[in-house]
């Protein structure tokens, strides 16, 4: 089988289980089952060649310009590590059928578990950094979500979130390692990197590259200062604990110190960094397992020292302490996923995990105190067991490093066996208590024989080292040291290694240490420690209590604050840009002063600075915005721009009208809402702003440019390209109708979103109420004249006149199909302020949505028009026609496509007013409204 | 003429769209099946542009030549924009369709299709004044849109939004203004001849041009410090219009694209490397305030809405420098951003559809799940690979940048574990209603994009390359403008 496959295996059959859950739990059961045995064979299938040095590959191109390749290898410590990984699975699978309660998704929980498992082959199989961390990030991901197995308990949700922070956090720092070892080694495949060592070390990069992986494998390995999330980790079901947080995926930083140990060891920040890191977790794991009641909780701090136990043994960077690391891995694997397993067998027979409530199980659970007794012993590393074979191996590593090192590795060894005894005791030995709500008994088959295979290979292992783990560790250091190892593993090697000696101190030192329990844990209890949990709590909320300051700061002060943000951000950045350039001032020759504009310039800035001092007033306001439009229109007239005028009065008018409709349904005065400080700094921003646009509207305006314009091409073209002699129109309608023609869909959709808006309002009843209990003000007596109204309709016409004969010379003259719809809306409009809503509506036999929605059709059809004769859209065409009794005209493309402007201005009016009417009918003088 | 097509994309949405107003105001069949219907034929449309498209053509309105008339501009970075936008408008708008999100409110599908229009059209021009109109059609049909079906948060909130686009608009226009003073055209391969030819005397005022745009483009591409209207807006907004708002951000990070590549190249005599300058600092702040916003916030809304910011700061990131490989990573990490932020949306829609506090089923988790994994840019989803384009990309910067990048997908991480656990992890006893087919659809879509997105990776970002080599050769799309050609 190929190891892509072995990898992938899990993840195929990832959904079985789920669907084999509907038959019952030992089909989920058996379904997992089945796709972990059948990666394990696969995997056994290679195990004769890669014993004998051979490797095993696949490779696939993913992203090949990154480096991310799907490339697999099979060598001798991939196949321990995967070995590991599928075998226990399967029993942890076994386990995990009797384990979780009837009413349990076993089916989702073991989905989960394949999951996880495949990643965690993944890690082990792949031959590419990049691919590694793909994987590496999904056994963290796989994690979290078993860790929060049972969601109603927040210690579940707490640790795994508190899981993910760390060990994704790790992974994230590890993601930048590896970029930069790829960067520095030129290839991300592993075997390649592990050629290129020398390299590596010898460059400047080497030292962030070797911290930041080191970090991802130190979080995930749970090593100081990162351990202390394993512990709460422990409330996953026991299955998980046993199988991630035990036997494989805490080891995975172990694993990628090893694979990458020719690649980065051996370096003195190495050893400083890896070897340092794993001594200091081997005794302060060591030293807290010893006073921790929760069972699973004693296990997980011995998990951590014996990681640490690991990770010191392959900080030394020796070949030695290589292979001394890779027995560990197997022998910690087995005895410790076997006592997590019993935990979980105590933790169902007694409802408890506490220590201190439990004792003198041995005799109500004869098999499990059995199963526990070997694994315990073995971890204590006692002889014949294979814990004894690993440590005496530590110890003889560590006795070379020096007496210091020895020391402190002889305490962390003394602590393990008190703990270990302690477990064994405190749990199985002396009196059975009473507080027990149900007597404990022994599992069936089911539950032990998991535990039960595993310590017959802690026995075996032990008693026959070379038969069992002897090939594997070989293999698995040889592949790490890059050499071969013939490891010579017995569980007596004469009276002369210190190490015999120093494990006979740990063992009457650790006894020593157990029997002192009573008064060592008052010690232990009266001492302050720190809480590694209350630490991680108050930086997270730390955290979050910063994201909240700096999300309220930008994001908390609504419109206005978003407002001043934006507009400090535009005056910074032009003043930037602007002073950071060279700039030369226009060259355009001034106007003289003259009286007439001067006064009107005068009054126009009085107006203006009235608005923004007067425009809690809203009425006074629209009247001052309106006069304000007025005046501008009178510029752009004085300026020679009759068309601007035209259509800026037409504007003004509509804007005026349709807000003084609006205002109807506004109370008459804005509020006072700000303090007196942030109007200070609204009125400094913005009038910073307003004397920048000005002096940029100076600057424009006094220059020529710097290139001939465009327009003169307009100018030039107007009459025979266009066929009008209003250049202004034509670029409206031609030269660039495109413009026109999304503009008059702005309008549109205004129009339709307006409708909209007080469509849904009038859908709430709040609204409603709020409508019908509006004070619409005093009384005017008679709202509808009757001199206005019939003066008003007899103007009707005479304004529609207008409005064609405007339409009509748009061409040519100010005018247009803009000013136009504007003419023909007043004149309706003013239909609807002299004789009323209902009145008005009640006569109007059109419906404005099809009016915009027609206005659009015939502006995109006359555009398409073009298509037939095999022009671009909106190409123009006009011709001239000579009717009898009338002068020549002209006929333009251009002037349909003023009507769909026409028509979608008219639409966009109509319909804002039709809205505004729709609100008042709710409003509580309607009678009068009516009228 | 041939290539009439071009324009397609803009006159088919705009005339179904009127065709609804005039025949399907009181027919929502009809009216989705104009929607439907248009929306699909983008898509195939956008889908033969992207396999077809070569060098750049260029389309001119009313047969006007350039640089006087207006100009339709397209090459590969409008046809991956218009295959975008037609790609997820379907998805979310079957989305609406079946989950009958479309029903609340008058003119939900011309105003969609109003919307597509206004995105078409800014993906298309090549005429700086054309995009401004494009910028207020997309801007009024988005306002439409996102106070469909009413409620006073969304009103408020739409206000906000509305304002301060609306200034966003006006710079614009001063942009223009300047623009049009100084260099006295509109077209924008015009602006990039006559820059590289421009008097000293006038840089200041192109710089200032320059910025003015770039924070105009901020504004739409959420930009710290002009992000500020994003959050309220996304949160409030109805969860498939938030979906499709996705790839309303993305109009900014094109705009900046296409000017930062066409009219202000990087060193160019005139403004230097005014844009990248400011977006390289701007784009890692706004990592940081979407990440610590994603962190801070509690609705599932409003952490898709920091992301969707966060997600924008990574885009600019790649893009500040305007080289060949960030371009690549930023284009790639777009599409990307853009469809995973939509399906976060999407959840979030169907998370705040059910009652607050009820158990939700485990298909929404999963899909969570999903989501957030592709939000975050944690394996195996397109989020990571897009992750380690844009960090390739920026290796000359990697102190700080890769910091950004990291540290920011840390903070997602934690803010999104925290929404998740918080609202699936809760042991309430009234299950909430299970997910209808319907409201799988379009989840279930997109959750099959990213993760093709994933598998053909290498492809797509070789075609992207091909865009990107496209942007950085101006001249190709100055020659197809055959600019002052006499009609």
């Amino acid at each position: 089988m190929s190891p892509a496959l072995i990898a992938a295996l899990p993840f195929l059959g990832a959904l079985l289980p789920a669907i084999a859950a509907q038959a019952g739990r030992s089909a989920a059961a058996l379904a997992a089952g089945a796709v972990t045995l059948a990666a394990l064979a696969g995997l056994l299938a290679h195990a004769p060649a890669v014993l004998a040095g051979g490797t095993v590959t696949a490779h696939l191109d993913w992203v090949p310009s990154l480096g991310l390749a799907a490339s697999f290898r099979l060598d001798g410590l991939s196949l321990m590590f995967a070995g590991l990984i599928l075998g226990i699975g399967a029993l942890i699978i076994l386990y995990a059928r009797f384990y979780l309660a009837e009413d349990e998704d076993v089916g989702r929980f073991l989905s989960t578990l394949l999951m996880f498992q495949g990643a965690m082959t993944g890690v082990v199989l792949t031959d590419n950094i990049l691919m590694l961390l793909v994987f590496w990030e999904l056994t963290s991901l796989s994690s979290f979500l078993l860790i929060g197995w049972w969601q109603d308990r927040p210690e579940g949700r707490q640790g795994a979130r508190m899981a993910l922070a760390v060990t994704g956090g790790g992974g994230l720092a590890m993601i930048a390692g590896m970029m930069i070892l790829g960067q520095i080694a030129g290839t991300y495949e592993i075997s390649d990197i592990i050629a290129r060592g020398a390299e590596i070390k010898a460059s400047p990069l080497y030292l962030p590259a070797l911290v930041l992986i080191l970090i991802g494998a130190f979080t995930k390995s749970a090593q100081f200062p990162f351990h202390f999330w394993l512990p709460h980790a422990m409330a996953a079901p026991t299955p998980v604990s046993a199988y991630l947080h035990s036997a494989t995926m805490v080891k995975a930083g172990l694993y990628l110190m090893a694979r990458l140990w020719p690649a980065l060891a051996g370096t003195p920040e190495w050893t400083a960094i890896v070897a340092t890191a794993g001594l200091v977790t081997m005794l302060v794991g060591a030293k807290i397992a010893f006073f921790k009641d929760d069972l699973k909780a004693l296990l997980a701090f011995s998990t951590v020292s014996h990681l640490g136990l690991i990770t010191f043994l392959l900080g030394l960077g020796t070949k030695a302490a290589a292979t001394a690391a890779m027995l560990h891995i197997l022998a910690h694997a087995s005895f410790k996923a076997a006592l997590f397993m019993v935990a979980g067998i105590v933790d169902h027979a007694a409802h408890t995990r506490d220590i201190r409530r439990l004792g003198g199980l041995a005799r109500a659970m004869p098999v499990t105190f059995a199963l526990a007794a070997v694994a315990a012993l073995s971890m204590a590393g006692i002889p014949p067991l294979n814990g004894f074979l690993s440590k005496e191996a530590m110890l003889t590593e560590a006795a070379a490093s020096g007496l210091l090192v020895a020391a402190l590795a002889t305490i962390g060894a003394m602590f393990s066996v008190a703990y270990s005894l302690r477990f064994l005791a405190h749990t199985f030995l002396g009196k059975p208590r009473k507080a027990l709500a149900h007597p404990p008994h022994d599992p069936g088959p089911g539950l032990w024989a998991a535990p039960a295979v595993l310590v017959g290979i802690v026995i075996a292992s032990g008693l026959l080292p070379m038969a069992t783990f002897g090939p594997f560790v070989d293999a698995a250091a040889g592949a790490v040291t890059g050499g071969p190892v013939h490891a010579h593993l017995a569980l007596w090697h004469g009276l002369e290694p210190p190490a015999l000696w120093l494990s006979l101190a740990a063992v009457g030192g650790g006894l020593m240490v157990l029997g002192g329990w009573p008064r060592l844990r008052a010690l232990w209890d009266a001492a302050p420690r720190p809480e590694a949990k209350a630490m991680f709590d108050a930086t997270l909320s730390g955290l979050v209590s910063l994201a909240r300051m700096v999300t309220d700061a930008l994001h908390g002060g609504g419109l206005p604050r978003a407002l001043a943000i934006t507009t400090a951000a535009l005056l910074a950045g032009g003043a930037w840009a602007f002073l950071t350039g060279s700039h030369s001032p226009g060259t355009r020759a001034m106007l003289p002063l003259e009286a007439a504009p001067m006064v009107v310039w005068a009054v126009l800035m009085a107006a203006t600075l009235a608005v923004a001092a007067l425009h809690r007033n809203r009425l006074l306001a629209l009247l001052l915005t309106g006069i304000v439009g007025l005046l501008l229109a009178a510029a752009f007239a004085w300026a020679s721009a009759p068309d601007l005028a035209l259509t800026q009065i037409a504007v003004e008018v509509v804007a005026i009208l349709l807000m003084l409709l609006a205002l109807n349904f506004l109370p008459r005065q804005t509020p006072v809402e700000s303090s007196r400080l942030r109007r200070a700094r609204d009125l400094g921003l913005a009038a910073l702003a307003g004397l920048g646009t000005g002096a940029l509207a100076f600057a424009l305006m006094t220059r020529e440019a710097a290139f001939a314009p465009i327009s003169a091409f307009h100018w030039a073209q107007s009459k025979p390209g266009a066929g009008g002699t209003n250049a202004v129109n034509t670029i409206i309608v031609d030269f660039r109708g495109y413009d026109t023609y999304g503009e008059i869909i702005v309008l549109g959709i205004a129009a339709l979103v307006i409708f909209a808006l007080a469509e849904t309002l009038l859908a709430s009843r709040r609204a409603t109420a709020r409508l019908a209990a509006l004070d619409t003000g005093g009384n005017a007596g008679d709202p509808h004249p009757v001199m206005t109204a019939i003066g008003l309709r007899f103007l009707l016409p005479m304004a529609l006149m207008v409005g064609v004969y405007l339409f009509l010379r748009g061409h040519n003259l100010p005018g247009g199909g803009f000013v136009a719809g504007l003419v023909f809306a007043i004149a309706l409009l003013l239909q609807y302020l002299a004789s009323g809503y209902v009145w008005s509506s009640r006569r109007r036999r059109f419906d404005s949505h099809a009016l915009i929605g027609a206005g659009v059709l015939v502006a995109t059809a006359t555009g398409a028009g073009a298509w037939v004769f095999g022009l671009p859209f909106l190409t123009s065409g006009y011709t001239y026609v000579k009717l009898p009794g009338i002068e020549k005209f002209e006929l333009a493309t251009a002037a349909l496509f003023d009507l769909g402007v026409f028509f979608c201005v008219l639409g966009a009016v109509l319909l804002a007013i039709a809205t505004l009417s729709r609100l008042a009918q709710h409003t509580p003088d309607r009678e009068r409204r009516g009228g | 003429m041939t290539g009439d097509w071009i324009i397609a994309p803009v006159v088919l949405p705009a005339a179904l769209a009127g065709l609804a107003l005039l025949f399907a105001r009181r027919n929502l069949g009809l009216a989705r099946g104009i929607s439907l219907a248009g929306t699909g034929a983008l898509l195939a449309l956008a889908i033969w542009a992207v396999a077809t498209t070569g060098d750049p053509q260029v389309y001119r309105l009313g047969n006007w030549p350039a640089p006087f008339g207006i100009v339709l501009v397209l090459d590969g970075l409008s046809a991956l924009m218009l295959l975008l936008t037609a790609g997820l408008a379907l998805t979310v708008l079957v989305q609406a369709v079946t989950t009958g999100r479309d029903r609340k409110g008058p003119h939900f599908h011309a105003l969609w299709l109003f919307q597509v229009m206004g995105l078409n059209g800014a993906f298309l021009t090549g005429d700086a004044f054309n995009l401004f109109v494009f910028f207020e059609v997309l801007l009024i049909a988005s306002y439409g849109l996102m106070v469909h079906g009413g409620g006073a948060g969304r009103y408020r909130a739409g206000i906000a939004y509305i304002a301060v686009n609306l200034v966003g608009s006006t710079l614009f226009l001063f942009a223009l203004a300047t623009v049009y003073a100084v260099m006295g055209t509109l077209n924008m391969a015009d602006l990039a001849v006559k820059l590289a030819e421009l008097p000293p005397g006038d840089q200041a005022l192109m710089r200032l041009a320059a910025v003015l745009l770039l924070m105009v483009f901020a504004v739409k591409g959420a930009l710290v410090p002009l992000q500020v209207w994003l959050p309220g807006t996304y949160a409030n907004a109805p969860g498939v219009v938030a979906a499709l708002f996705a790839v309303m951000t993305k109009v900014g990070a094109y705009a900046a694209i296409r000017f930062g590549t066409l009219v202000f190249p990087p060193g160019n005599a005139a403004t230097g490397n005014i844009l990248s300058d400011l977006i390289l600092p701007a784009a890692v702040l706004t990592m940081a305030v979407g990440g610590l916003g994603v962190l801070a916030s509690r609705g599932v809304a409003r952490v898709a809405g920091y992301a969707a910011i966060a997600s924008m700061g990574t885009a600019f990131v790649a893009i500040a420098g305007f080289t060949a490989p960030g371009l690549g990573a930023a284009l790639y990490y777009i599409a990307h951003s853009t469809f995973a932020g939509a399906l976060l949306f999407l959840v979030s829609d169907l998370v705040t559809a059910r009652k607050r506090g009820a158990r939700l089923p485990g298909g929404l988790a999963a899909l969570f799940l999903v989501a957030a994994v592709a939000v975050a840019g944690l394996p195996p989803l397109s989020g990571f690979v897009g992750k380690l384009f844009v960090m390739q990309a920026t290796a000359d910067h990697a102190a700080l940048i890769w910091s950004a990048v990291l540290g920011t997908s840390f903070l997602l991480v934690l803010g999104l574990s925290r929404c998740g656990s918080r609202l699936f992890w809760k042991a309430d006893d009234a299950p909430a209603p299970r997910l209808s087919a319907g409201e799988l659809v379009g989840p279930l879509w997109l959750t099959a994009t990213l993760v093709g997105m994933t598998v053909w990776a290498a492809p797509i970002r070789a075609h992207l390359d091909g865009i990107v080599a496209g942007l950085l050769n101006p001249a190709a799309i100055i020659a197809a403008n055959t600019l002052g050609a006499v009609p």
